[in-house]
Parts: C-alpha cells; sequence; structure tokens
C-alpha cells in the first residue's frame, strides 16, 4: 500500500490544440483533440475552483495558443478568482495590445513567451508563420509597457543552438526576469523529427558550457532554467517531477493527464472533469496511481539509490524508445538500452538535413482570436 | 543587503496562505516557495518603502532578538531571494 500522494502544486490547463504556428517540436499529441471538443469557459472556471481546493498553487493557461480561444480574458479572470497564480504560456500570436490591457485588468501574473529564433528567417521557418517573428517583437514592446513579468523560452534544436547568445541577450533587452533554455524533448510533434531537430553531442556539451557561464555572469539578472539534451545525457530528467506527484494536465477535451505525453501509453485510460471531481482523479484514478511513487518499478530503478531523485526518468520515453512504459528510462546509463540510445542519437544528428515535419492543427475551422 | 537598501517584492511575487497545506508560501513566476516561519516574518515587513535597518529594528523589537542576529539571518534570506529575481531593491 503506498503513502497518499501528495496534492499537486502545478497544473497545465490546455485550453485548445489549435494554434497559428506549426513548430515541428510541438509537445501537442500527434492525434490532437478538435475545436468541437474543447470545454467550454464554465466548465474551465469549475476546474480552476476544483483545483485551487485540491492544493493546486501555479496554473499554466497554454495550448496549442492559449490566445487562440475568444474567452481569454474570462478564463484567466476566473483562475484568480479562484485564487491561482496565472501563468500564459504564449508564441504572442492573437495578442492585440487591447487583448493584453484586458488581461492586465483580469490579474494576469506572468507571461512565459516562446523564441523559435533570435531573427525572422529562423524563427518563422521553424514556426512555419510568415511574419511570426516581427509581431512577436511588436507583442513584447506591448507587455513591457504593461509591466508583466516575462519569461523567455527559447526551444533550441541544431538548427538554433548557435542561437543561444543572443537569445541571451534578447532576454534582457526585453526585460525578462527569467529565461527556459530548453533543448527538444522529443515527444509529440518531435519523435518524427529526430532526424531534423538532433543536436550533436557536441552541440549539447556546447550548450551547456554556455548556460553554466551565462549563469555565473547574469547572477541576479536573468535567471537561466535548463533543460538538457537527454539523448546525450547519462541519467534521465525527474520527468514532472515524478509521475502523480506534483503536476496534472488538463487536455482542451477534459481529459486529466500526468503529463502532456501520457496519451502515449497505450494501455492508460483517462478520466475527465465532465465525469469526476478533479480530487477523485487525482487520488484516485488509475492513470495516475500507474506509476506514482516507485512500487512499480523493476530493476535497475527498484534497488537504485538514485530512485526517489529522478523517479526512473520519464515514461512516455520508455515506452516509445524500448516499448515498455514500466522500464528505466534508455537514457540511463544503468539501462541496458543505454548505449544503442546514444548511437541513435548520434545517427539522427548526423542527418540535420532533413525536411521538417511541421505539426498541422486539429480538424474544424480555427477561429478567430477576436 | 545594505542598511539603507529598500527590499520591495516586484509584480508578479506575492505571499500567499497556503490553506491546503496551512503554511504560507511565495508565489513567483512558475514557482511556489514554502515559507517558514523567520522566512514569513520578514517578507511580512517588506513593504517597499522601509529600508533594511529599518525592517531589522521593527523585526528585533517585536520578536525581542538582537538586531545583529536578525540582520544577518534577513540578509541571507532576502539575498537569496534577490539572487532568484524574486525580490528587487531600490
Amino acid at each position: 500500500m503506498q503513502a497518499k500522494a501528495p496534492p499537486p502544486i502545478a497544473m497545465l490547463a490546455e485550453l485548445t490544440h489549435r494554434c497559428p504556428l506549426s513548430c515541428p517540436y510541438c509537445s501537442n499529441p500527434v492525434e490532437m483533440a478538435k475545436l468541437d471538443s474543447e470545454l467550454d469557459t464554465e466548465t474551465w472556471a469549475r476546474v480552476f475552483q476544483e483545483a485551487a481546493a485540491l492544493g493546486v498553487l501555479q496554473l499554466h493557461l497554454s495550448g496549442g495558443e492559449p490566445a487562440s480561444r475568444r474567452d481569454l480574458v474570462a478564463l484567466v479572470k476566473s483562475a484568480r478568482e479562484a485564487g491561482l497564480y496565472t501563468n500564459l504560456i504564449t508564441s504572442a500570436i492573437g495578442l492585440s495590445e487591447r487583448r493584453l490591457n484586458e488581461l492586465d485588468e483580469a490579474g494576469l501574473d506572468h507571461i512565459q513567451l516562446s523564441l523559435q529564433g533570435t531573427d525572422a528567417v529562423m524563427a518563422d521557418k521553424v514556426g512555419g508563420y510568415r511574419g511570426g517573428f516581427d509581431r512577436k517583437m511588436q507583442t513584447i514592446e506591448w507587455i513591457k509597457h504593461i509591466g508583466f513579468p516575462l519569461t523567455l523560452n527559447f526551444v533550441l534544436h541544431c538548427h538554433n543552438a548557435h542561437q543561444l547568445p543572443r537569445a541571451l541577450e534578447l532576454a534582457q533587452e526585453m526585460g525578462a526576469r527569467r529565461i527556459e533554455v530548453a533543448t527538444v524533448q522529443f515527444h509529440g510533434w518531435a519523435l518524427k523529427n529526430r532526424d531534423a531537430l538532433m543536436p550533436t553531442r557536441e552541440q549539447a556539451q556546447q550548450v551547456t558550457k554556455l548556460v553554466t557561464e551565462a549563469r555565473r555572469d547574469l547572477k541576479g539578472q536573468l535567471v537561466i532554467d535548463y533543460v538538457p539534451a537527454d539523448y546525450h545525457d547519462d541519467y534521465p530528467k525527474r520527468c514532472m517531477g515524478g509521475w502523480g506527484n506534483t503536476g496534472l494536465n488538463v487536455a482542451p477535451d477534459g481529459q486529466v493527464l500526468p503529463c502532456h505525453a501520457a496519451q502515449s501509453i497505450p494501455h492508460l485510460t483517462f478520466d475527465r472533469v465532465q465525469d469526476k471531481a478533479l480530487a477523485d482523479i487525482w487520488y484516485n484514478s488509475s492513470a495516475f496511481n500507474a506509476y506514482r511513487g516507485t512500487d512499480w518499478m523493476a530493476d535497475p530503478c527498484k534497488s537504485c539509490e538514485r530512485k526517489t531523485i529522478d523517479f526512473g526518468g520519464c515514461r512516455c520515453q520508455a515506452m516509445a524508445i524500448v516499448g515498455d512504459a514500466s522500464a528505466t528510462d534508455p537514457v540511463c546509463i544503468k539501462s541496458p538500452h543505454h548505449q544503442a540510445l546514444q548511437d541513435q542519437a548520434n545517427e539522427h544528428a548526423a542527418k540535420a538535413d532533413a525536411p521538417f515535419v511541421y505539426r498541422h492543427s486539429p480538424g474544424a475551422a480555427t477561429e478567430p482570436a477576436e | 543587503m545594505l542598511a539603507q537598501e529598500i527590499p520591495l517584492l516586484p509584480r508578479g511575487v506575492r505571499i500567499h496562505f497556503d490553506s491546503v497545506r496551512d503554511k504560507w508560501v511565495l508565489l513567483a513566476p512558475e514557482r511556489a516557495v514554502t515559507l517558514d516561519q523567520v522566512g514569513h516574518a520578514i517578507l511580512a515587513e517588506v513593504d517597499g518603502q522601509r529600508s533594511f535597518d529599518q525592517i531589522t529594528a521593527i523585526l528585533s523589537e517585536k520578536y525581542n532578538a538582537p538586531n545583529d542576529q536578525i540582520a544577518e539571518d534577513s540578509s541571507g534570506f532576502l539575498d537569496a531571494l534577490r539572487a532568484r529575481r524574486f525580490l528587487d531593491v531600490i
């Protein structure tokens, strides 16, 4: 019998899978929720209340592009009324100056803005959206003027890794307090694009070196969160802070997931907020209990001194690479698949000229943002 | 932290009582930090008006503790928040 799980700290609310961009590393599932299956405003408001009562402190409004929801301002207002710290994760497309002012009035706490590249040529190619970079730069001026706290999220891969120094400068010019330097994680659409996106081992090492130096030089000015290239690593990431341990994810159609890629594990079934209370799903559902804690582990995880540090790594990665979601994450040096994954990573990295497979938007017509 | 410096919580950083866990927390961009009694007592005096030496004088009197000790503890705590951009100084 496991000890009772702690309450969750963070909830990722994927308001929609619709997005004007089509980044080839999108974390949305390849099978996306259609517009007509999206939760309505009232249901989200109830879910925010349930989340706060359950112990969630941090709400991340994400997508897709959350600004593609016409009711975004109302959603922010209801999240703040529930007492949640409310963060908008956006590409900036769909945010006009007027809408930003409305979000300010609604009480939005923070904005995390994605950066696909540090110039229009790179950013618009990666995002598959011409003019996107210029609109983003304009939006940042409005964000600065209003005074929203800002974090930049620079998603890094073999094509734009060399732009990291400029991304750090841009963050400071924009008045960002934080930047996330996130090497692409290979789930969702990124799994289809490993040839096109995989950094070389040398690139990954160079990025780690730059981040280490920048953290030292920019201490107290710019906080740098770093997600390294885990295929090249020797120990897996502490995925989600442990399965069902710190956070949960509500998909656009109301399914409650332990992480955004959990639907890639075929034997799991997911409860919906329309059918059950969020607390019941968090504590009692089979999906959240499947890999919670350490009881599910086999060796080498079971006897490993790191088992409560990284919880065996990422379940979805074990599924995708090894075909067994309860296996040790193959990134781990103790996994029998570790060497094969390292070789595979080098093979992907040697094919950087492979074309992007862009994500496409879910079916049903895209409604205009405003 | 210098005596005359005035600490303040910037926009997007606020103290929140977490009634589920029965604890005070500091909420910041994509972070939540649990505050112990000392941390909460210090931040409760941070109002963007009082200087650091005024804050430590208030705490020293309130908790009947030597000012030097209070200043040392508070400085370490506030400097750590400042390094994470959870605190500004004017």
